[in-house]
């Protein structure tokens, strides 16, 4: 009888213990939302496209900056006269070259506009998952696990579209630096430091991928079982 | 084993939708005790509160007033673990568009409900390859639920509903979406699981296919039940289910 009907002790010490128990191993979760990245690869990838445009432009701000500070540091007048030629804003005792205004804010407005675009699509993927995600309810998930699927979805997405750009932009930025200065520039170049600012745009892609799903994930998470039922979808 | 106590107990359940400014009584004051092992069918027009009541049984729903007992457990009183819980261990459902989980194959689809479950993925994979084995779609796990015709995707709903072998399986207009001779299969695939099973099986449905094979039938009209019939009552000729066909979707009886 106990073995058969544990919750009849409702209110015993041993309440909860086991009939509380529902889980989904972290592993799980993942595979889980991999599959359902590559099951969904085109929608997913259109997702992703803002994110790679905004964080390429990103990293082709700070590698291009890093390129120009490689050439300061060589500490060659021809090279400084070069600089302020191609138009970097060079004060005379100026030792590095920083991102203008400018610069930062067409880069901050890319990846609020991306940021937008990311809530936007996820939240159609939300509406168009509701069957989906009420099922999955129906059959004992918690709404924490459909959270995490979420973001364990958005995650990926991030990292690979954020990966994709940094390198995308820093490859553009480095093509840029070669046909403005030639290759003195690569020559030049601080490697360490390109590789903290590709970093960083990734980094930033991510945060900004997760943020983006934070929305539409807790809205996917709330929703009731019985929106399954409904045969009307 | 008691094969007799209540599993489902619907103690007086009212519920009011608010639509708008306007009230609606989905269900007023319903009450119904559903034996462990039995085959019911709720029976009803759409409307008639069918799948409200539905509903509330399965714990989908929460009702206005009444109280819902599952294996005499009130479960209003439950929080989200152990609703969630129930959900998983205690019912198994079907519905009428099959809710295969679309990027999932057959085997993970039924294998989902045992990771939930804390089952380990071995014998998770033995358990789901046996059921599939069991609905008669033992080659086939590795399908997408885009690969499979829709009896296909029913049967594979019938084994998910089983995984964690439930004490109940609710059954929300299962040939709804199928042809008569495949709805047909899938009665007698839950007549046969719940014969050998002993597993409770309880359908929401105005296919009178299902009339045949319960073991008794709630007619439900207007938010209340109308009467309840026990199988040795149900008359089944064709003649009879036509003139009752014509009584529970046209007007009154009289």
């Amino acid at each position: 009888m106990t073995e058969k009907y544990p919750f009849e002790q409702e209110s015993d010490a041993g309440k909860g213990s086991v009939k509380r128990l529902v889980v989904l191993p972290f592993r799980k979760s993942v595979e889980i939302s991999f599959k359902s990245i590559k099951a969904r690869f085109f929608r997913s990838m259109i997702t992703t496209l803002s994110l790679v445009l905004a964080v390429s432009f990103l990293s082709f701000v700070y590698i291009s900056n890093d390129a120009a500070n490689g050439l300061l540091a060589a500490d060659d007048p021809d090279l400084r006269r070069t600089l302020v030629q191609a138009g970097y804003d060079l004060a005379p005792g100026a030792d590095r070259v920083d991102s203008s205004p400018k610069q930062r804010w067409i880069a901050i407005l890319s990846l609020l506009v991306c940021a937008v675009g990311i809530v936007n699509a996820q939240l159609m993927a939300v509406t168009e998952r509701f069957r989906e995600i009420g099922t999955m309810k129906c059959l004992g998930a918690l709404d924490r696990f459909i959270l995490r699927l979420f973001m364990l979805e958005a995650g990926m997405q991030g990292l690979a579209g954020a990966a994709m750009g940094a390198l995308v932009g820093g490859l553009f930025a480095l093509l840029n630096a070669w046909f403005m200065f030639g290759a003195v520039a690569w020559a030049h170049l601080p490697w360490a430091v390109v590789t903290l600012s590709l970093i960083k745009g990734i980094f930033v892609g991510c945060l900004l991928s997760l943020i983006g799903v934070l929305y539409p994930a807790v809205l996917a998470a709330r929703m009731q079982p019985v929106e399954a039922m409904r045969a009307e979808h | 084993m008691d094969a007799h106590h209540n599993i489902v107990r619907v103690s007086n359940v009212a519920k009011t939708f608010t639509m708008g400014k306007v009230e609606v009584q989905a269900l007023q004051g319903v009450s119904l005790e559903v034996k462990a092992g039995e085959y019911l069918s709720i029976m009803g027009p759409s409307g008639s509160g069918k799948s409200t009541l539905f509903n509330m049984i399965g714990g989908l729903d929460k009702p206005t007033s009444g109280k819902v007992y599952i294996d005499e457990v009130d479960i209003a009183q439950l929080d989200a673990y152990e609703l969630a819980w129930l959900r998983c261990r205690k019912i198994g459902y079907i519905f009428q568009t099959f809710n295969i989980i679309p990027v999932m194959t057959a085997l993970e689809n039924v294998t989902l409900p045992m990771v939930f479950a804390g089952m380990n993925n071995d014998a998770a994979v033995d358990k789901g390859l046996e059921l599939l084995e069991l609905v008669g779609l033992g080659d086939r796990f590795q399908h997408k639920p885009s690969e499979l015709s829709g009896g296909q995707q029913q049967r594979v709903a019938v084994a998910r509903a089983l995984a964690n072998d439930p004490a109940i399986i609710l059954a929300d207009e299962p040939t709804g979406n199928l042809d008569l001779s495949t709805g047909e299969e899938i009665i007698k695939l839950l007549k046969t699981l719940s014969r050998e099973t002993r597993v409770t099986v309880i359908s929401a449905t105005h296919d009178f296919k299902m009339l045949n094979v319960s073991d008794r039938v709630v007619w439900v009209r207007d938010g209340t039940i109308d009467k309840i019939e026990e199988r040795d009552e149900l008359s089944i000729s064709v003649g009879q289910i036509g003139a009752r066909e014509a009584a529970a979707t046209g007007g009154r009886p009289e």
